[in-house]
């Protein structure tokens, strides 16, 4: 029996993320079948949850209208992990600072929409990530990134900085990047957030054969 | 923190991921035609994923006639400052200069665009030289190829801009998957024989078989006028619609522009797209395709 991964669908880099997850699976010896949540009823059945990058006033809009905003509370309020990645970071945190985006409050921060700048200005550098499966940096790509501003009252943990502004953070079961994993091979993020997290509830089912 | 420090030194700017990845961003998404920065508004507010700047829609450059060229640095600016989505800005095929004034003012992606009037009758820009990401246009493999092999970063289909019928924006579409499916069957050396033929790079041919699809984003352009129109560009696999004169040449383009939005969320979904579809009010009145006189015909620029 494999674990379900649902990857929210509505917009953005969900073929990426379907892959990482896949890629990070097979690391730790899981089995995972993957669906694409684009409506209402997936959420549910799900183990493990990633929001993919994209536009967040879009995903926002699409989340909301499509009835899937609520059940991704539930999914996390009852401790299973998610993985927010840039825009899906936005609409997980408490705070994007903009009219157009609903945040979820799904992690205590606030944050500031393309905080270093527009596409000329995206970038990719390697990454010091705490919690990470061996202490190499992370590749990490920076696409019209946000960055979390406020960490609130410190319920939510730093896990990485960029130029003094944390731009991965873990709350509970969820993670939330600024910059892509998805976008690389290395899918240590991925296994941090659905496989090495702690503070997530995700069944212990038989190891593959 | 972490036993490795962060080194600023390190980061590096429009690489091909960098690139690559902010189109892989817009998929699933649609990107609107915008002429000033009221338009950006409704575009976003929509739900659009970019808008893209341009002097006039293709449908009125195609009535106007006359040299057709990039905006007003100053316009696309305002549009810049008006949204948060990311903007894009149309230059002229082979047009470098326009090209990096474009990219000076800030658009986050050039659109090398036939539907302007080409500066060059024999070479494309050369993107790789560019921070900013390209998308442009193609009618088959050897031109998306071509097009890769620049440095575009998405491709999309060179439907009939501006003339509100989708049918060679399809047309298109199956001859690239088409040509993908052929070449998924084909032994190495018929791929290198292949290769030669579409006048396409050996290297970039091989890797379009093996993953089954372009190495780049694949968007529908051209034609675009309905949810409709964009729910039948999803189920021939492109990643995201461009709609052009689609939107603010229909009748109330709020209500036309968050439709297509939702209908290329929902393109499996016959029943939503059915609920969506219903009251929107004329669409673009349109020029049927097989009515169009050759030289009238803005796809066969820049091949």
């Amino acid at each position: 029996m494999s674990l379900i991964a649902g990857v929210v669908a509505v917009q953005g880099d969900v073929e990426e993320h379907a892959a990482a997850i896949e890629r990070a699976a097979q690391a730790h010896d899981r089995e995972v079948t993957v669906r694409e949540i684009r409506d209402s009823g997936i959420v549910p059945d799900c183990n493990l949850l990633a929001m993919p990058g994209g536009e967040s006033t879009t995903i926002s809009r699409l989340l909301h209208s499509e009835g899937i905003a609520p059940e991704i509370r539930d999914h996390v309020a009852a401790g299973k992990p998610l993985l927010a990645t840039c825009a899906g970071l936005i609409v997980a945190s408490s705070d994007a600072g903009d009219d157009r985006v609903d945040e979820l409050g799904l992690i205590d921060v606030s944050v500031e929409r393309n905080a270093f700048g527009r596409q000329r200005d995206s970038f990719e550098a390697p990454l010091a990530v705490d919690g990470l499966a061996d202490d190499e940096p992370y590749p990490a790509v920076f696409i019209r990134a946000p960055a979390i501003d406020d960490v609130g009252d410190g319920n939510a943990e730093v896990l990485a900085a960029w130029d003094g502004r944390p731009v991965a953070v873990k709350q509970g079961s969820v993670v939330g990047t600024a910059f892509h994993p998805e976008l690389t091979p290395d899918s240590r993020i991925h296994g941090l957030a659905f496989f090495e997290n702690g503070s997530a509830d995700v069944p212990e089912l038989e190891e593959t054969a | 923190m972490s036993e490795t420090e962060t080194d600023l030194e390190e980061l590096r700017r429009g690489t091909d991921l960098v690139k690559r990845g902010f189109a892989r961003m817009q998929k699933g998404g649609v990107i609107m035609d915008v002429v000033n920065k009221e338009q950006a508004r409704i575009a976003e507010d929509a739900g659009a994923v970019a808008v893209m700047s341009l002097e006039a829609v293709p449908a009125d450059i195609r009535k106007r006639g006359g040299v057709a060229r990039m905006a007003d640095p100053a316009d696309v600016e305002e549009i810049v400052d008006e949204v948060s989505i990311p903007v894009m800005g149309k230059s002229r095929i082979g047009h470098t200069k326009e090209a990096q004034i474009l990219e000076a003012v800030g658009v986050d992606m050039i659109d090398e665009s036939e539907v302007l009037t080409p500066a060059d009758d024999a070479y494309h820009i050369d993107k790789r030289d560019f921070t900013a990401p390209f998308v442009c246009g193609a009618r088959n493999l050897g031109e998306a190829l071509r097009r890769i092999d620049e440095g575009a970063a998405m491709i999309r289909t060179k439907g009939e801009a501006g003339t509100g019928d989708v049918n060679q924006a399809v047309h298109h579409q199956r001859t690239i998957k088409g040509a993908i499916r052929e070449l998924e069957g084909m032994k190495h050396e018929e791929r290198e024989a292949y290769a030669r033929e579409i006048e396409a790079p050996a290297e970039l041919v091989h890797e379009t078989a093996e993953m089954g699809r372009l190495p780049v984003v694949n968007f529908a352009a051209g034609g675009i006028a309905t949810p409709a129109d964009a729910a039948l560009m999803m189920h021939h696999e492109c990643d995201g619609i461009f709609v052009g004169s689609g939107i603010f040449g229909a009748e109330n383009p709020p209500e036309m522009a968050e439709a297509i939005v939702e209908a290329t969320n929902n393109w499996d979904d016959p029943e939503t797209l059915a609920e969506i579809s219903k009251h929107l009010g004329k669409g673009m009145k349109g020029d049927a395709n097989a009515d169009l006189a050759e030289e009238e015909k803005l796809q066969g620029r820049g091949v």
